[in-house]
Order: structure tokens, then C-alpha cells, then sequence
């Protein structure tokens, strides 16, 4: 069995007890995202400018004349967080070098949900990590357009139902499966590009870090459990986001130039997916030949992942 | 002063926002406006300018860099034309909204479809209500100049708008003249670097771009609609300012023998100079003709524009773009409606003409004004259509 190889993991007492993410915004019970989000921010400081794309955690946070960020924050629009993410980081940088700013490093980050980052935001999201600018994007992944009303996306996983992909009798939810965003930032050669969960605060933490750390892009897919979209209890936000990595449907990994390692622990069978799935009002009109193939899917990928991890060499 | 030389007008644009000191370009190229994209590249590559050139994979993304280095308190510009500037429409009066002062040049081209890359304005068109200050040039001196004096008229305190400067495509980005570009000295103590009112910093983190409920959002409309048509009080002081130190007298409103006119033709960007020519042949038969030329679009310049056709019989609207089944040219209903409340006004004729590149010569101008003057009612005229 593979070991959890980062000490760092173990040490909460290191983390920042500074709020950057105000309280009082306007988030559902039990949001997985804005969890994601105040942990993302306690990990990255002070210097930070924020660029976030339109979606949930911008309308819960920026109601004029109110706002929840304690950061420098800026919202243009949908699909354009990583173009706005470019200009700030090259304003930053131009400006520093003459001089008209202060002569130290802060970081772009550019922040989307999973509407934002796989599909309307992705041209975009390939410009600028192709380009190499010096910011982490992340990804809020709760699988569906939550707020405009719970539409599916292409991160909706397969036969989920959404108010566009329901569970009708002659097509039962979500036709495909859901759009590996990471493997495709692999692909663009990103330096660093890690999947973590709030569930497991510390380890998403240690990933922002290293992320930052990066002098160059980085990407990081936060899979963010949404009670509300999907037809769950709130108070059991933390147990799916711990499900949902143990059934290994969203394994957590990170991907150093290349080289894959699993930041989870690795078991010797993985839980059963109907665990994950059936506290979940989405999957609700799964059959067990349903779920079955759902779980063949997932045994298939959770195989690749542990194939890379042991095959794939740096860069 | 600088010296006269003989160059492109595209490439001259973009060494005139060279001696701006802008801190962040982002551009996509796109007929027409290619050249400007590939000299501003040249530019930055040889180290001639301290600045941040973003090669973006689309023109959203460009309007969405400069929207986000802007916020960051540079001083961002881009160009584009036609298609690309539609691809940014969605993003302009947020930009405007935001009172992000980013510059940009837009070489006028027809917009698609059928595709066509040669000039008229029905790219601007679409853009009209965005926000935006618009101005148009007539030569590649103006594209220069206004290049230039778009930034201080942008950043002014009292406006903090963007500004777009309209190039006409081909007819004048792909044209070589003889310029005249002001020293880098000379531009430095006109413009200043960029000085924000607001920049994304850690040192004083604030929130950008929030969204408006309905009990907030028409009050930005009212201030972003202030801020635009002040604007025009300051596009005047910056054009005084730059007479003084350049020589060179623009105002938001030309006229040309209009004077003792009794019809005067109204057009913007390049037609201006072939309709003066065939104002000249027009009075030497005889007519009196004059000329009326907005270099300023957005805000429109309603008192200068009224004291330009004060007195005239007959005003005939040159447009270069249509607005499909409404009313006409988008210039012409403008002017109309300006005009409505008016007792004494002129009679205004509308002929929409030169549309995806379709030239307009000295002679087509006699025959529109010769059309115009035909005509017994007072519906537009497409000029030139092969039926």
C-alpha cells in the first residue's frame, strides 16, 4: 500500500487563523465551494489579487455595496476569469518593474466553477495556461450550473440528473461521462495541476501552497460538494466529499511536471460507488445495473490513475 | 516637432501609442487591423518599450486582459476590427461600467456575413450604446494624434471611460502618408503615466465588479451616462491642449464651406476628405454645398452638432452602416431624433453608402447629393446597389 508521502498533511495548527473570506455572505447551508474557497484563500495570504468568473461564489460574496473579500477582488464576467487573470498578472508585473508599485511578489489567482472552467470558460482557461502567466487557476467543480438553477455541464457526471438532463423515461440524466479538465491541463504542460477536496482541508492547503509556489501556471480542480443541487442533506457536505474520494470517483492526485502522485491513501479495494450515490438525490433513479456501470467505469479510470502514477515520468 | 515621414497608417498608429507609455497590450490580430497587432509586437520585442504584450487567444480575452490590467492600474490597450470587436461586445460596457480607461484602436471593416474584410462601420455600430467614447479619424495624422490623445482623455479624472479611436480599414490603415510623429519627449510631458483611481492591490484590497440589485443598477447607468457626456467638455480641452503643444486643431465638429451653405452633407472617418473634393466640383457649378464631418461619435455632440447645421435647408446623412429594417443609417436616425423638438431645422436625407468596401469617389458624392436632392420623401437610400 502507498503511504501518504507528505508530512505537512498532519500539522493543523499551522494553519492561518486570519480570515480572507468574510462571514455573512450569502452561501447555502452546507456549501462545499465557499469551503473550498475560505481554505484556497488561508493558504495563499495576503498578497493575492482575485479574478473570478460569474457563478455562485461571486453572486453569494458581491452584492453592492457589500463584499466578502478581504483580498483584492475583481469579477468581469462568465467565461473570462483566466483572460482577466492574464491582465492582472501582467499589470502586476509591468508595473512593478517601474517601479509604481510595491517591489514585492502577489499572486493572481483566478477563480470558476465548473460551467466557468469546463465548458464556457475553457478557451479562455488553454489561452492562459498556454501562455504561462504566474497564477493558479482554480476550479470550483460542484458538477452542474448551480446558480442559475442546477443545469447540467460537461463536469456533471454520468446519469446525474439536472434541470436539463432529468431522469425522463427515455433518457435517464446525463448522457456522458464527466470532462477530465485536469488531464487536459496536463496536457498544456502546466507545471503544477492537482484535484483536492475540502474534505480533506489540509491536503487542499498543501496543494495551494505548492501551487503557489510555482513561478508559472498551476491548476487545481476542487471537487465542491453542493448539497442544494444535489438533493442531499447539508450537514452531510464533509461525509461526500470524503465519499466521493474513497469510492475513488474523484481520486485526489497531483500531477509535478508530469510525474503523477496520489495524495490519498491507497486502498486495497475501493469503497463501492452506491456508498457515494445513494445518499444523493441526483442519482436516484439509478437501477443497480446503473450503478454497476457506473462502478465499472469508475474500477476503469481508478486503473488508469494508478497506471500513470507508476508509469508517467517527469518532464 | 518630429519630422515628416512617409508611413503606413497602421504601423504608425501603434508607434504613436508606443510613445504613450502603456504598461499592458493585448491583442488578436484580425484583418485589417494586423498590422497594428504585428508592429506593436515588433515594438515590445526589440525592448523599445517597457511593456507587457499578451498575445490572447481570442479578442474576448483581449478586452478581458485589458479589463483585468486596467483594474491593476496599467495602462492597457488593444485593437481590433469587425468580428473581433462583435467577440468583445458582450465585455464593453462592463469595461465602461467599471470606468476602466483601456484605449483601443478599431479598423473599421464590414461584419460578416457574408464575410467581408474591407471597410465600412457596421462593426462600431453595435457598440454604440456600450459606454464607450468613439471617435473617428479622417487621415493617418488623425489616427496618430487621437491615438495619442485618447489616453489623457480617457484617464481623466472626470471621465474614466474607455475610448475607442476609429481607423477606417484599408482606406486608411493600409495607406501610406506622409506623418508626422510627435518626440517621445514631447509626448511624456503631454502624458503622464496612468495614475488610478482605484488598482487591485494587496495594499488597499478592494472589490471590483460587483453586482448591482435592482435598487443599485440604474443609478450606475445615470453615473456611467454623466460620465460619458462630460466627457465631451474634456475631449475639447485635451484637443485645445494638444493644439497648443502639437499645432494641430481638431474639435469634436468639423465644417467645411458651410458657412452660406443651403445643404450640407454629414460623414464620418474617411469619406470626409473625397466629400470635400465633391463639395469644391459642386460649388463650382454653382450649388451651395458644405460639409459637416463628426470626428466625435460617443458622446454625440449635440450643441456643436446644431450649430453646425444652423441655417441649412437640406442636411443629406452619408452613413456606412444600415440599421436592418429599422428607420435607416444609424447616424442619420441619430440626428433626426436630435433634431425632432427643434421649430427651424433643415430637411435631413439619408443615403447609406460604400458598404463592405465599396468605394466612394469624388463623382459618387455628386450623384448621392444629386439623389438626395430628387428625392420627395424622406426614406433612406441605399446608394449604388446592382439590381
Amino acid at each position: 500500500m502507498n503511504q501518504v508521502q507528505n508530512f505537512e498533511i498532519f500539522a493543523p495548527k499551522l494553519v492561518d487563523r486570519k480570515e480572507y473570506f468574510s462571514a455573512g455572505h450569502r452561501a447555502c447551508q452546507g456549501c462545499g465551494e465557499v469551503l473550498a474557497l475560505r481554505h484556497i484563500l488561508k493558504a495563499l495570504g495576503d498578497d493575492v489579487v482575485v479574478a473570478n468568473a460569474t457563478g455562485c461564489m461571486e453572486i453569494i460574496s458581491s452584492g453592492y455595496p457589500q463584499s466578502a473579500w478581504e483580498v483584492p477582488y475583481v469579477h468581469v464576467a462568465f467565461e473570462n476569469a483566466a483572460a482577466v487573470g492574464s491582465g492582472v498578472e501582467a499589470a502586476l508585473k509591468a508595473l512593478r518593474r517601474k517601479g509604481r508599485i510595491a517591489d514585492r511578489n502577489v499572486k493572481t489567482i483566478a477563480v470558476a466553477g465548473d460551467g466557468g472552467t469546463c465548458d464556457i470558460g475553457l478557451q479562455a482557461l488553454s489561452g492562459a495556461m498556454e501562455r504561462g502567466h504566474d497564477m493558479i487557476f482554480f476550479c470550483l467543480d460542484n458538477e452542474a450550473y448551480m446558480n442559475t438553477g442546477i443545469q447540467r455541464s460537461s463536469a456533471t457526471p454520468f446519469m446525474a440528473a439536472t434541470t436539463t438532463s432529468p431522469a425522463g423515461h427515455a433518457i435517464p440524466g446525463q448522457r456522458t461521462q464527466k470532462k477530465n479538465v485536469p488531464e487536459i491541463m496536463v496536457a498544456h504542460k502546466v507545471p503544477y495541476v492537482a484535484t483536492a477536496c475540502p474534505s480533506y482541508p489540509l491536503d487542499l492547503i498543501n496543494k495551494v501552497k505548492k501551487a503557489a509556489a510555482v513561478k508559472g501556471p498551476a491548476y487545481v480542480h476542487v471537487f465542491s460538494m453542493c448539497p442544494t443541487g444535489w438533493r442531499c442533506a447539508s450537514e452531510i457536505t464533509i461525509k461526500m466529499g470524503r465519499l466521493v474520494v474513497e469510492t475513488g470517483v474523484f481520486p485526489l492526485y497531483e500531477v509535478e511536471n508530469g510525474k503523477y502522485r496520489l495524495t490519498m491513501e491507497v486502498p486495497e479495494k475501493l469503497r463501492p460507488v452506491g456508498d457515494y450515490l445513494k445518499p444523493q438525490g441526483r442519482f436516484r433513479h439509478l437501477t443497480p445495473s446503473d450503478v454497476e456501470k457506473i462502478q465499472e467505469y469508475v474500477n476503469r479510470e481508478w486503473e488508469i490513475l494508478l497506471n500513470k502514477v507508476e508509469c508517467m515520468q517527469p518532464w | 516637432m518630429g519630422k515628416r515621414v512617409g508611413m503606413e497608417v497602421a504601423i504608425a498608429a501603434a508607434e504613436a501609442v508606443a510613445l504613450c507609455n502603456i504598461d499592458v497590450a493585448a491583442v488578436y490580430p484580425i484583418t485589417p487591423q494586423s498590422h497594428i497587432a504585428e508592429h506593436m509586437a515588433d515594438i515590445i520585442h526589440d525592448g523599445r518599450i517597457d511593456a507587457e504584450f499578451i498575445t490572447v487567444e481570442s479578442e474576448h480575452s483581449a478586452i478581458s486582459a485589458c479589463a483585468g490590467a486596467s483594474a491593476a492600474g496599467a495602462r492597457a490597450y488593444t485593437a481590433t476590427s469587425s468580428q473581433g470587436l462583435m467577440l468583445m461586445h458582450e465585455i464593453l460596457p462592463i469595461v465602461s461600467a467599471m470606468r476602466l480607461p483601456i484605449c483601443m484602436a478599431n479598423a473599421n471593416r464590414a461584419v460578416s456575413g457574408p464575410l467581408n474584410i474591407w471597410n465600412d462601420h457596421t462593426d462600431i455600430m453595435p457598440q454604440r450604446d456600450s459606454g464607450w467614447i468613439s471617435l473617428f479619424v479622417e487621415n493617418g495624422q488623425e489616427a496618430i494624434d487621437l491615438s495619442i490623445m485618447s489616453f489623457k482623455i480617457a484617464e481623466d479624472p472626470e471621465v474614466m471611460l474607455p475610448c475607442v479611436v476609429n481607423i477606417d480599414g484599408f482606406q486608411l490603415t493600409h495607406m501610406i502618408e506622409p506623418l508626422e510623429l510627435p518626440s517621445q519627449a514631447e509626448v511624456a510631458k503631454f502624458l503622464p503615466p496612468r495614475k488610478a483611481f482605484a488598482q487591485l492591490h494587496p495594499d488597499n484590497p478592494i472589490s471590483m465588479g460587483c453586482f448591482a440589485m435592482p435598487d443599485t443598477y440604474t443609478e450606475t447607468v445615470k453615473a456611467k451616462e454623466v460620465a460619458l457626456r462630460a466627457a465631451k467638455k474634456v475631449v475639447t480641452k485635451v484637443f485645445g491642449e494638444w493644439a497648443k503643444r502639437f499645432g494641430r486643431k481638431y474639435s469634436v465638429v468639423e465644417t467645411y464651406r458651410a458657412k452660406d451653405a443651403d445643404t450640407l452633407m454629414l460623414t464620418m472617418g474617411s469619406m470626409g476628405e473625397t466629400a470635400a473634393t465633391a463639395v469644391d466640383e459642386l460649388r463650382k457649378a454653382g450649388r451651395k454645398v458644405g460639409l459637416v464631418k463628426l470626428r466625435l461619435w460617443r458622446p454625440f455632440p449635440v450643441e456643436e452638432f446644431k450649430a453646425a447645421v444652423q441655417g441649412c435647408k437640406t442636411l443629406i446623412v452619408m452613413d456606412r452602416a444600415i440599421s436592418t429594417g429599422g428607420a435607416g443609417g444609424p447616424v442619420a436616425t441619430d440626428v433626426k431624433s436630435l433634431l425632432y423638438g427643434d421649430k427651424k431645422k433643415p430637411r435631413v436625407l439619408n443615403v447609406i453608402a460604400g458598404l463592405g468596401g465599396r468605394d466612394l469617389t469624388v463623382g459618387d458624392f455628386v450623384a448621392m447629393f444629386d439623389l438626395a436632392k430628387k428625392k420627395k420623401d424622406e426614406t433612406f437610400e441605399l446608394y449604388g446597389v446592382r439590381e
